[in-house]
């Protein structure tokens, strides 16, 4: 099997499937990784802290959904429920077993793999439009189910207690967001590294193939239901972690925000906007569409009127009509025509 | 459980399955057309509701006199959007068509609710309000009379796509675009039809909802998420389909909670159209 895939993507590299990233581009890389890594001590206000760890939890989760939509091309409209399961098995665990978040972390991946095989396993045979809907109505039972479910909290919500003298691994920074920052960009990091190694691997050229061309890939002998379904639970558990995160960052848990359809719709939003399929296009999604969220949260203050989803719907909308690739692949087009356009 | 208690839950799951009804037929037909699923419908619903508030509170126009105006409005609005957005979609892959849609719905709600803010209205004192008595069950005036026209509105339709050179066009069109452009039927202009006639039924529904449910800028996401089940049991592009099932969702709801609990009337019903697309992908009367 590794001498198959060494080979394969020796092919690959020989036919500039994958050409070798260009020298600007490992330097974009490198300042990048840099300014990500130094942006605590660049940036020292709570707010700039605030927002760059929801850039990199929202670009988590976008890049979650991309696994599902962007590579083997299922819309799913339910990926609320394994952010609410993230979130919720690791408070739950802490709460009431006092077991520390990263043991709830791993057992939030686990149940929201389970749970995206038994979602997927019926659901993601029937074709695009009725997979959709029942993944967004799947999400919208699953948040009723929770509104009332006492020992969770019903539609109360949970509350993490703070807790000072808890030691670094029970996750409770309260006097700086900078441990946060750092955890937001580590899992961010895994996630994409993950999915950058998916998306080269025999696994994740089989999903694009599927993705497609379904009726090809299934007369070459891909299993196209089991690698959805795994697919799905890849994404699932990203998707997880991302809620555990979140959880233990905002100290509340409110199943009307945390299960609601707005936030898979969000996630959608951010990697159609920036490009789905591609590597970068949901961080580049989610890097547009939060500060446009935050900053207009500050603008307009409580009152309920926000601008932003104003904005982000019709800014998604155009972006469909006169690109539906993202905008990312504006700048790869540009790059495309100067490097003199090989592949 | 009395026998009464069990004939009022049938007659107002009847009533308010009419009205789910009405909404689905619009969904209905624009997938049929053109395989799209109108992702906004919901917010259109909500525009219908607060353009029949806004007539009553500004203008003092009753709700049975603004109907035909809101269907208008709504016909045009559907128009509108046909050559505005959907027809540009139309060969884009279908995440850009979903996410398209979606992107309008999302738009269209944070609009309301900056213009209208998030508040619970009701339209005050409309002129049929009130209920009737009979036997040991009570109606609701505006239910009644909401069912009324809903089942007039689907007489209608029915008669305008069976009956019609122009119904009968929309017909071929939705069955296959290219032989009926073929036999000379307009089919860019069937679809702007059947965006008109979409979200006018959606205004009508709209409308009749206005004067006895509460108006707010969400309303609309609760009847989208029936009307997707209503069109995925009675199939895509069907009319008759879309009533047997907005019918039967408003029994199974009313039923539903009435036998087991009210707060999970809605997940019985996203639970029967889990059962059937799963079982029978192309709905209980799918065509193909």
């Amino acid at each position: 099997m590794a001498s198959d895939r060494a080979r394969m993507l020796e092919v690959a590299r020989s036919e500039r499937v994958w050409p070798r990233p260009p020298v600007w581009a490992i330097g974009v890389g490198v300042v990048g990784a840099a300014f990500l890594l130094a942006y605590p001590f660049l940036f020292k206000t709570p707010f700039s802290h605030h927002l760059m760890i929801l850039i990199l939890l929202y670009a988590l989760m976008a890049q979650s959904w991309n696994v599902v939509a962007g590579l083997s091309g299922q819309i799913s409209l339910g990926h609320a429920i394994f952010f609410g399961i993230g979130a919720y098995s690791s408070t739950v665990l802490f709460i009431k077993f006092g077991i520390t978040p990263w043991i709830g972390l791993l057992v939030g991946m686990a149940i929201s793999a389970l749970a995206a095989v038994a979602i997927g396993v019926p659901t993601l045979r029937l074709r695009g439009h009725y997979f959709a809907i029942a993944t967004l109505l799947i999400g919208s039972s699953v948040q009723i189910i929770v509104q009332r479910w006492d020992w969770v909290g019903a539609a109360s919500g949970l509350y993490i207690p703070i807790n000072r003298t808890a030691p670094w691994y029970y996750l409770q920074f309260h006097t700086s967001k900078v441990p946060y920052y750092y955890l937001a960009l580590g899992a961010a990091a895994l996630a994409y590294l993950a999915v950058w190694y998916i998306r080269r691997s025999r696994f994740g050229f089989r999903l694009q193939a599927l993705r497609d061309e379904p009726d090809a890939a299934a007369s070459l002998g891909i299993a196209v239901a089991r690698h959805k379904v795994m697919a799905f639970m890849i994404s699932a558990a990203m998707m997880s972690v991302a809620g555990t995160f979140y959880g233990q960052y905002v100290l509340v848990l409110d199943p009307e925000r945390l299960l609601s359809a707005d936030i898979s719709i969000i996630v959608l939003l951010m990697t159609v906007l920036g490009g789905s399929g591609t590597l970068w296009g949901p961080a580049l999604g989610a890097a547009i569409l939060i500060p446009l969220s935050e900053y207009s949260r500050i603008w307009f203050g409580g009152t309920g009127r926000t601008i932003d989803l104003i904005v982000y719907g019709l800014l998604i909308l155009a972006v469909c009509i006169w690109r539906p690739s993202g905008i990312l692949s504006l700048f790869e087009e540009r790059i495309r025509r100067r490097s003199g356009g090989t592949s | 459980m009395s026998r009464d208690l069990i004939i009022q839950a049938i007659v107002s799951g009847i009533l308010m399955g009419l009205i789910y009804a009405l909404v689905a037929v619009g969904l209905s037909l624009i997938f049929g057309l053109m395989e799209i699923v109108n992702f906004a419908h919901g917010e259109f619903l909500m525009l219908a509701m607060f353009a029949a508030f806004w007539f009553w509170t500004l203008g003092g126009l009753d709700p049975l006199l603004s109907l035909p105006l809101v269907a208008a409005l709504l016909a045009f609005a559907g128009i509108l959007v046909h050559f505005g957005v959907i027809r540009p979609l139309l060969k884009a892959p279908m995440l850009a068509q979903v996410c398209g849609t979606f992107g309008l719905a999302v738009a269209l709600r944070a609009m309301a609710q900056f213009l209208w803010t998030p508040d619970f209205r009701t339209i005050a004192n409309p002129w049929i309000a009130g209920r009737v008595q009979i036997g040991g069950i009570f109606i609701g005036q505006p239910q009644l009379m909401a069912g009324v026209i809903c089942l007039l509105s689907f007489l209608a339709l029915w008669l305008f796509v069976t009956r019609t050179e122009t119904g009968l066009g929309l017909q071929a069109t939705a069955q296959d675009r290219q032989a009926a452009a073929v036999m000379g039927i307009p089919t860019e202009r069937m679809f702007a039809l059947g965006w008109a006639i979409g979200l006018g039924c959606v205004g009508v529904a709209g409308t009749l909802l206005s004067t006895f449910f509460y108006i707010f800028p969400d309303v609309g996401v609760n009847f989208a998420l029936l009307a997707f089940v209503a069109v995925a049991l009675g199939g895509f592009g069907s009319i008759l389909g879309s009533l047997v099932a907005g019918l039967l969702i408003g029994l199974v709801e009313s039923l539903g909670g009435l036998l087991l609990d009210p707060s999970y009337k809605t997940v019985i019903v996203f639970a029967l159209y889990l059962t059937v697309v799963i079982v029978r992908p192309n709905g209980l009367f799918g065509r193909f």
